[in-house]
């Protein structure tokens, strides 16, 4: 059974959420609270959105200088798995786990609302469910989710294929201004991954979509000591 | 203990303290009558301090001296009320051990003087309204009224106190659920801005806002105090003027950071059983969380002012016991559990510090560097405001225009364009715009978001579901305040029911003018009589609520505007019905009876700026027929759509239940034919009439007979009117051989845009 951690900053609001998404999939899911530095033996780190310390400076700003956030860093460099969600994305840049950065929606306003994206990369411990290319409907909900980073990081993402969920490109469809229309990322090793749609809230058929759900039944079928297999690639 | 009433109340000036003068006293805001029970009550002059607790105790906002009379005749019982009115929140019990805390609140004039700190701290005071009863806030609901938005000043009150709202509720983690949006000419210069909060609980864990046990101990837990807000309460409590703009700084500064910590906390204290009671510092603060918990408990309290931790230097215990500063409690605790308490405090990054303990002697005692600065009868001081029931009479310019007509002069009207402009009319357009910047799908339990007839939730690990909902056509109200408050109830009742859930109980804010005003106390006393009528006929008790008084501005009073804010409970969540039509070929059916009322309309409203006549006489015994076919329809699983009919009529229930919900990936349309409903009625009264008890339902070919037996079982008329049919072929009403014909996706991004068009007039502000 795969221990799951889900860390709790004291502003995390979808702590309770990631966890139960996590337990569904049979994953022994667990929180651990930011001052912590033990992750007690986790396969897998989560975190959730929210608003880490208040995020009065900037997202995820302080979050990165927690304790927990530094055994974060050691589990992932131990090739463990780690998935940032909204929130946890803006915390996994600027812990610099990930490239790139998480500015200000281009419209200003806070954007709640489902959204299309694409599937672009299944390599990864919480994509290999997926198909490349499937198209899923995904809620959003955050104030600072616009992706940017230099061109030099932009060209690598692409050309790696490091691009995990791209907006699909519609009328309308981007809600932020991210850029190339980016919606979640991935290291090269596939072992991190961060994304502003939340999966957690689309993983329960009363809810009336389970397109976020494979992201959790991926994280379960994945095995620690097993590179990534793409159980759903069609390629 | 001192033996005499005398030496109990004795208390004295703090240093510097100005002394009170007839006109310290006037700017208290305490008339002769009051200044004089204040004098005979204590046996001397009041210090300044006392008469500042005074001031906000006996203000409206507190002492409900206006409304108390009126208010007492609301049903208040029945098999579901597991608390009534007169705490924090209301409580109504749930199946499987759960129940539901639920209050509404207002937060008007703080939020016309600074929209933006104003909104978000009215809900940062709602949701600690609703977890000081040991309940998780689950959804935040929202009634919002403005100006038109042609007027540049009402835009940006609109835009900030949409993301105050937002920026607080987001970040604690509440999802909003619904609510809504209103604008019209009365709310310039007075917007109402009113929070609805609702949690869940074990009803085991439900803790009250009693103190007790003499010697056990005050804490202050959470934020520190600061001179923000001070007054808050007496500000509430009085017209708006061009003076009002000096009061900004009594606005409260809200942290939604620490409120979330306190919400932890709070819920963990609660749960531990550490404590003996809890309550939110609210309006009036430390004053009105003290002198009411003890109060309640028939206790007196000692507190020291000078051991409230304080943001700045040099504070007076007036202003630390006056101040409103946000994101703080009060907690009774017994002496041997404040280590255990301080230790759960700090873990989630709280201080809570003892700043005075519970006595015997009844006294509401303050001390601060150890002088008595206050010392007053405790029970005397939460009870003994004097209560008035003014004079109330009808204004001859309200019965004027109820008993007017369309002037017969008025072009008629195309009914295709009609309906048009309806759905661009902002009171009626999709509210998009606001509801997109709050987030309603945080707790991942979202069933029904907003842009439907109310919200539904699931609760985890439970099969139940939660439906809820906040409504006022205050248009009716200002027509016919007793018909109109019915219609508010019936209303909301009919969007809970509508999603299939059976409506349980109601909370309300009751926002009106200047009560000593004989026409305005006549609005609020007949809304009120129309409240409680339609809430006996539903088996819907109000379990609390709010009064929000003097809502003027030197243009004149707001609509009155008693918002009702309704819980729902769906025995399965899966019988959740959507509000829109979900597939071509499902069979369509006009629910309940129209027969044509234009008074009060938004038809008249909108298009002939005329708001007239006399609104429809609410059939409360068929809003409760068309309640239970509803919710037994939804049982027996037959619905495929239930959209209620209110503001614009039948054509719009109809277009708005084709457009599809806000995110819906196609519009669909319909082939609807009302020959044979509602013959006698002329074209206007038809399409755009708005009696109540109708809704516009949709049904499975296979089972249009079932429901056409049921509904005859419940009694409710049913006129079978046609088919949803796919967007191409549009959406088309016939009636006597006339057949008029809409583009759904025309009609859909006229809906989308009105709000958005609007706002656009203003380059975007950060």
């Amino acid at each position: 059974m795969q221990r799951v951690a889900v860390i709790r900053f004291p502003g995390s609001n979808c702590d309770e959420d990631t966890l139960r998404a996590a337990t569904r999939v049979g994953a022994d899911a667990y929180y651990v609270w930011h001052r912590e530095t033990d992750l007690k033996g986790a396969d897998v780190v989560l975190i959730p959105g929210g608003f880490s310390y208040g995020d009065y400076l900037r997202a995820g700003a302080i979050a990165r200088f927690s304790p927990a956030m530094t055994a974060v860093a050691r589990h992932a460099a131990e090739g463990g798995a780690v998935l940032g969600i909204c929130n946890g994305f803006q915390i996994l840049c600027e812990a610099q786990l990930l490239p790139g950065a998480l500015l200000r929606n281009s419209r200003l306003t806070f954007v709640s609302r489902p959204v299309l994206v694409t599937v672009e990369n299944t390599g990864t411990v919480f994509t290999s469910g997926y198909r490349r290319g499937e198209q899923l409907r995904l809620p959003v909900a955050h104030g600072d989710g616009r992706y940017v980073a230099d061109a030099e990081t932009i060209a690598r993402l692409e050309g790696e294929g490091l691009v995990v969920l791209r907006y699909v490109r519609a009328e309308d469809a981007n809600p932020n201004g991210s850029m190339n229309d980016i919606a979640g990322i991935t290291n090269p090793e596939g072992n991190i991954v961060a994304i502003m749609p939340h999966p957690e809230r689309a993983a329960d058929p009363a809810l009336g979509s389970e397109d976020g759900a494979r992201f959790f039944t991926s994280m379960a079928a994945w095995n620690p000591r097993a590179p990534v297999t793409h159980t759903a690639d069609t390629r | 203990m001192p033996d005499t009433i005398e030496a109990a109340t004795a208390a004295q000036s703090f240093p510097g303290e100005r002394p009170v003068t007839p006109e310290v006293v006037r700017e208290h805001n305490l008339n002769e009558l009051e200044y004089e029970r204040i004098t005979s009550m204590l046996g001397r002059v009041p210090t300044l301090t006392e008469l500042g607790v005074f001031s906000a105790l006996w203000s409206e906002h507190c002492s409900y001296k206006h409304s108390k009379p009126v208010l007492k005749r609301f049903p208040t019982e029945g098999p579901q009320v597991v608390q009534g009115p007169g705490e924090n929140a209301g409580v109504l019990r749930l199946p499987d051990g759960w129940a539901v805390a639920f209050k509404v609140e207002s937060h008007n004039h703080p939020s016309a003087v600074e929209p933006y700190q104003g909104a978000a701290t009215g809900v940062g005071g709602i949701l600690r309204d609703v977890f000081t009863m040991g309940a998780r806030p689950v959804a935040v609901l929202n009634s919002l009224r403005f100006g038109p938005l042609e007027i540049p000043r009402n835009r940006y009150l609109f835009r900030g106190v949409v993301r105050g709202v937002g920026d607080y509720g987001n970040c604690v983690g509440i999802p909003t659920l619904g609510g809504e949006v209103g604008f019209a000419e009365g709310y310039t210069g007075n917007p109402l801005v009113n929070a609805m909060c609702v949690g869940l609980l074990r009803e085991d864990d439900l803790i009250r806002a009693k103190a007790e046990g003499v010697g056990n101990v005050l804490l202050v837990v959470g934020a520190r105090t600061g001179r923000d807000g001070i007054h808050g309460a007496s500000f509430a409590s009085e017209e708006l003027s061009e003076k009002s703009e000096a009061r900004r700084p009594q606005v409260q500064v809200g942290d939604p950071f620490t409120e979330k910590l306190l919400l932890e906390a709070s819920l963990e204290l609660i749960t531990s059983g550490m404590i003996v009671a809890i309550q939110d510092m609210g309006a009036a603060g430390l004053t009105s969380s003290s002198a009411e918990m003890a109060a309640r408990g028939g206790v007196g309290v000692e507190i020291d002012t000078s051991l409230v931790p304080t943001r700045e230097e040099g504070m007076t215990p007036y202003e630390i016991l006056l101040s409103e500063s946000q994101e703080r409690m009060l907690v009774v605790a017994e002496p041997a559990r404040v280590g255990a308490i301080k230790a759960i405090c700090e873990k989630w990054e709280l201080t809570a510090t003892s700043i005075g303990h519970i006595t015997d002697d009844g006294i509401f005692r303050v001390k601060h560097d150890g002088v008595t600065v206050a010392a007053i009868p405790g029970r005397r001081l939460v009870e003994d405001c004097p209560i008035y029931e003014p004079e109330a009479r009808e204004s001859d310019e309200v019965r004027a225009r109820r008993e007017a007509s369309l002037p017969a002069s008025a072009a008629p009207l195309d009914a295709r364009e009609a309906l048009e402009r309806l759905l661009d009319a902002p009171n009626i357009a999709s509210k998009r715009w606001v509801f997109e910047q709050y987030d309603s799908t945080v707790q991942a339990a979202t069933v029904l978001g907003p842009g439907g007839d109310a919200g539904v939730i699931m609760v985890p690990g439970a099969e139940f579901g939660l439906a809820v909902t906040l409504d006022c056509n205050a248009r009716l109200l200002a027509l016919d305040p007793f018909e109109g408050g019915k219609a508010a109830v019936a209303e909301a009742a009919r969007n809970i029911a509508c999603t299939g859930a059976r409506p349980l109980g109601i909370t309300d804010c009751l926002n009106f003018g200047n009560p000593e005003k004989p026409e305005v106390f006549f609005q609020f006393r007949e809304a009120c009589r129309g409240i409680a009528e339609a809430c006996v006929a539903f088996e819907t008790p109000v379990t609390g609520g709010n009064v929000s008084f003097y809502n003027e501005s030197p243009t004149g009073a707001v609509y009155p505007t008693p918002t009702i804010g309704m819980v729902g409970l769906l025995e399965q969540v899966d019988q959740r019905v959507p509000s829109h039509f979900v597939e071509p070929g499902d069979r369509i059916f006009v629910a309940g009876t129209t027969r044509g009322a234009l008074g009060g309309s938004a038809y008249w409203a909108e298009l002939y700026d005329f708001v007239g006549g006399a609104p429809a006489q609410v059939d409360l015994a068929a809003e409760r027929a068309l309640q239970d076919f509803l919710v037994a329809a939804a049982r027996e699983r037959l619905l495929r759509s239930a959209h209620d009919c209110s503001e614009g009529g039948l054509a719009v229930a109809l277009a708005e239940a084709a457009i599809g919900g806000p995110y819906a990936e196609r519009p669909l349309g319909a082939a609807v034919n009302l020959d044979g409903h509602a013959d006698a009625v002329a074209e206007a009264g038809l399409l755009f009439g708005e009696d109540g008890a109708r809704a516009v339902i949709s049904c499975r070919p296979v089972q249009a007979e079932r429901l056409v037996r049921l509904a005859e079982r419940c009694g409710v008329p049913l006129h079978p009117a046609g088919a949803v049919r796919p967007a191409e072929a549009g959406l088309s009403i016939a009636r006597g051989g006339d057949t008029i014909t809409w583009d759904p996706a025309t009609l859909r991004r006229i809906h989308d845009d009105a709000i958005p068009r609007r706002m656009r007039a203003d380059a975007e502000q950060t």
